[in-house]
């Protein structure tokens, strides 16, 4: 990092869950690292960013992201999604192995690794898959992967849940042996097949095939005694209706070891929100009912829910622009989460400021077990400068047509929102900085 | 838009008298009434034809068989309605070989009776089409004449002429006037 | 310029206009029975029949429809395989669009698909049927047939029998027949029926129970892939709980109205004894699905933008 300019932010609120610290400070920022905070650093001719009236905060940790690299760069690749990332406040991403084909092999993992290393954007952590080929039949090679350059530390068939009981019982127990993380995508298929949106009144209304909550709360009740029996560390991937906000609460009580994300959308949106037969809507799991959405609320302001997980899942316009059974599931979210949530959660209500950061730095750091000097240090001295700054006055119209990634399915686009992620620092150095930041 | 009326051209005796004249006129014309039909086109049409009809029929001492003609469907000017009405036509069995008499209100334009000689023919091949009207207003834009007249009433293009019926609007009498807005 | 018509679904009707387009209907009924069944109303307008499923009945229906009215037919049948692989729904609409149609009749296995048109086209969209979804010129075809044999609907009970968990025919009706003010009852073993209870619809299993209670009973076809995915056990087992047969006929009210949508499953849904009784409106239900479907798009293309009526 020799070569780099210091650089001080000044006068910002810093907000550091690591840390626990909620208080303005300035922060000088040299050769990639935090170098100090104290109340009042002379500028003595550095660099400045003048952060009055702006929060600091750790940058974001992103637990689960569809970058489609490889097979369909088309629909994102690990640049645009790594720099979509960024602008979200985003220093680090776990990307998902769903891609074509999928990353269940040393090989795979460690190419794309060493492709994100290459463009120097944000972090990389590829996740593997559980099964070969991601077909639910037989493990991949999990350890091999976790021993690659790669270093995989969570693994996931996410897309589909891993039907066969027993082959996920042995995926458990068989990552116990070098303390990997089995994160379930719960969907029992027999269950789901052909559903669209969620099982309801809304799908009898529109006349489209259910996915009902069961299809969830089966897996995820089955995937939570899988976990129990064996052990070993079970994270739920976007945990979506009231029953299993209830069964991951009353396992967590019972010392499960389980963690969960919620992503934004089932936060914000019900199945009442479906606008027409708009494909942008389409997402799995589905919207649910407001009473879902009620309950993953106090569950994300309560800690039952560990963190904030955006299933960031780009795809083209041609692919989204179809009838809706023929269109792919998913919505883009890195680039809208810090807002819409700002705005939906905090600014209603629902949680602090300092909650709402420690869903997004803390609480995935915790689920992927990770510490010091990989991610987690805070913005304490000797810290990784990874931060980012964030306008929380700031109102501005979400216009999806503006992201890096190459995605535009976001289902908040054209909303009015407060909070904008103004800057983001990796290393120390501006990895993204909004037009018309004041200072330096 | 409201009918703002001027001059009264013809009052409930004037149109008894007519509808006598053109009812002898029409017996004159067929040499009774053995093969006359009697076809009203809606809406003000439909009141006149059955007085035309139960007139001739009292000369005759013979049935006269009354219709009605909803011209909608056949009409030129569909495409500056907003929301057209399509009601019922009936028409008292076969016209195939009959003298069938088109009784309307106002002849103006000539399109409505345009329209109405498509409609009948459409349900056969009548011998003859002949047309009553209580009032010609001219301005004609096709070449179509009344055999029967109740009153030439002379207008300019900008003026309306309004008909009421004691069947429809409670009271009889032929107006001059103009929309206003 | 005044906003395109269209017809998506039942509830794009206030009950006025369903009334309109049923004694529309009831005039064109009597242009059919004239010599010439033909009107010149729509000259110079092209109807384009874009159908995504194989429905001859229904596409001949607004094929014939369109013609007694004077408009120029296109079909355009393709099914969803090819679409899947071939040209996109939107291609399809633009292609359409450039050639200048007025209307769209679109039959589609997905729901939603006329929506979507909506966006694409200016041409009037019409639903002939989308996926699981709506089917509004059938409830109209229906409720025509209903007022033909029962006169005011209001308070009467029509009972849907059958698969009104897949059936947008039983959507689209039910709605329309609550609108009407009727009783409606949803007959069907449970997993043939919706996860929620349709609203304002009294469900029940027992066919035999309800059968004195009803004015009309409209059976719902049966597909036989329903029993190959396990909704109920076998076509024997539904046939004695569900068919409408001639002991059922005997506990029925004397002059209960018989409907079903066709193609029938003689032998599954509905025996012959009931199918071809005098009291059967199935066949008077396909004629009314022509002066309906006369009427629909006789109200959606017959008219101009704003305009006066003139004397």
């Amino acid at each position: 990092m020799r070569g780099l300019p210091d650089l001080v932010v000044k006068g910002a609120r810093v907000m550091d869950p690591f840390n626990r610290i909620d208080e303005p400070m300035d922060v000088l920022v040299s050769r990639g690292r935090v170098a100090a905070l104290s109340a009042d650093l002379e500028a003595e001719g550095r660099e400045v960013i003048d952060a009055q009236g702006l929060v600091l905060a750790p940058g974001f940790f992103e637990l689960h992201a569809h970058l489609r690299e490889p097979g369909r760069e088309d629909a994102e690749t690990l640049r645009s999604g790594l720099e979509a990332a960024l602008r979200g406040g985003y220093t680090a991403v776990c990307c998902m192995p769903n891609t074509m084909p999928p990353l269940d092999n040393a090989t795979m993992v460690e190419g794309v690794a060493a492709r994100a290393g290459e463009l120097g954007l944000a972090d990389l952590y590829p996740i593997g898959c559980i099964s070969r080929g991601r077909e639910g039949r037989e493990l991949a090679e999990m350890a091999l992967m976790h021993l690659s350059e790669a270093r995989v530390r969570a693994f996931s068939d996410d897309g589909s849940g891993v039907a066969d009981a027993a082959l996920m019982r042995m995926a458990l127990q068989y990552v116990s042996a070098f303390g990997g993380l089995i994160i379930s995508h719960a969907e029992e298929p027999s269950l789901s097949r052909g559903g669209q949106v969620n099982e309801g009144a809304v799908s009898t209304a529109m006349g489209l095939r259910g996915i009902p909550a069961l299809a969830e709360e089966v897996m995820l009740a089955r995937d939570l005694l899988l976990a129990e029996e064996t052990g070993s560390r079970l994270h739920l991937a976007h945990v979506s209706t009231a029953r299993s906000v209830r069964m991951l609460r009353e396992a967590k009580e019972r010392g499960v070891p389980v963690t969960a994300e919620v992503t934004p959308h089932h936060l914000l949106l019900s199945e009442n929100d479906i606008d027409g037969y708009d494909t942008v809507f389409k997402v799995n799991p589905p919207l649910r009912t407001s009473e879902d959405v009620q309950a993953l609320r106090e569950a994300a302001a309560d800690g039952t829910i560990d963190a904030v997980a955006s299933d960031h899942a780009p795809h083209t316009v041609e692919d989204k622009e179809k009838e809706f059974d023929f269109a792919p599931f998913g919505m883009v979210g890195m680039e809208s989460t810090l807002p819409v949530l700002y705005t939906g959660m905090v600014e209603a209500g629902a949680i602090d400021l300092m909650r709402l950061l420690e869903l997004l730095t803390s609480g995935p750091a915790g689920v992927m077990d990770l510490r010091p000097p990989d991610y987690g240090a805070g913005i304490s001295e000797g810290a990784r400068a990874d931060l980012v700054l964030i306008d929380l006055q700031r109102e501005w119209t979400l216009d999806a047509f503006a992201f890096a990634s190459k995605g535009r399915n976001c289902p908040f686009h054209g909303l009015r929102v407060k909070g904008k992620v103004l800057c983001t620092l990796k290393n120390g150095k501006t990895a993204f900085r909004a037009a018309n930041v004041g200072g330096g | 838009m409201a009918f703002r009326e001027r001059v009264k051209v013809m009052e409930e005796p004037d149109i008894r008298r007519a509808i006598q004249r053109i009812s002898h006129e029409i017996v004159e014309r067929n040499k009774g009434a053995e093969d006359v039909v009697v076809v009203g086109i809606r809406t003000r049409g439909v009141p006149l034809s059955i007085r035309v009809a139960e007139a001739v029929s009292r000369i005759e001492g013979v049935e006269v068989p009354v219709g009605r003609l909803d011209i909608t469907l056949y009409r030129d000017d569909l495409h500056t309605m907003s929301q057209p009405v399509v009601r019922e036509t009936h028409l008292p069995g076969d016209i195939e070989g009959k003298n069938v008499v088109i009784v309307d209100d106002v002849l103006y334009t000539g399109r409505s009776v345009r329209a109405a000689l498509d409609a009948i023919i459409d349900f056969g091949r009548p011998a003859t089409i002949q047309l009553a009207v209580l009032v010609d207003r001219g301005h004609r834009e096709l070449p179509i004449r009344a055999d029967y007249v109740g009153k030439n009433v002379p207008t300019s293009s900008s003026e309306k002429v309004r008909v009421a019926l004691r069947e429809v609007d409670g009271e009889d009498g032929v107006f001059i006037g103009y929309d206003e807005d | 310029m005044a906003e395109r018509k269209h017809l998506l679904d039942v509830d794009d009707l206030e009950r006025e206009d369903v009334e309109n387009v049923l004694e529309t209907a009831r005039s064109f009924s009597e242009v059919l029975r004239r010599p010439i069944k033909k009107v010149p109303s729509l000259r110079g307008k092209t109807v384009v029949n874009l159908f995504y499923e194989p429905s001859t009945r229904t596409r001949m229906s607004f094929e014939v429809a369109a013609k007694r009215l004077s408009a120029d037919v296109m079909n355009f049948t393709t099914s969803t395989s090819s679409v899947e692989k071939g040209e996109s729904l939107k291609d399809t609409a633009l292609t359409l669009e450039a050639m200048g149609v007025d209307a769209v009749v679109v039959r589609h296995p997905v729901a939603g698909a006329p929506w979507l048109l909506r966006q694409w086209l200016q041409a009037a969209i019409l639903n002939a049927g989308d996926g699981m979804h709506a089917h509004p010129t059938q409830a109209l075809l229906d409720l025509f047939t209903l007022k033909d044999r029962l006169g005011e609907l209001e308070g009467k009970t029509i009972a849907f029998v059958g698969d009104i968990l897949h059936s947008r025919v039983a959507r689209s009706g039910i709605k329309a027949c609550r609108a009407m003010g009727m009783e409606v009852l949803a007959v069907a073993p449970p997993t043939l029926l919706p996860p929620v209870p349709l609203e304002g619809v009294e469900t029940g299993y027992d066919f035999d129970a309800v059968m004195p209670r009803c004015d009309a009973l409209y059976m719902l076809r049966i597909q036989k892939e329903r029993q190959k995915e396990g909704r109920f056990p076998s076509l024997e087992e539904y046939t004695r709980l569900y068919q409408l047969d001639a002991r059922r006929m005997g506990k029925a009210r004397p002059n209960v109205v018989v409907m079903h949508p066709g193609p029938m499953n003689r032998g599954v849904e509905i025996a012959a004894e009931a199918a071809d009784a005098p009291h059967a409106a199935i066949t008077a239900q396909v004629a009314a699905g022509v002066a309906v479907r006369m009427a629909v798009l006789f109200m959606l293309l017959g008219g101009g933008e704003g305009g006066e009526r003139i004397a």
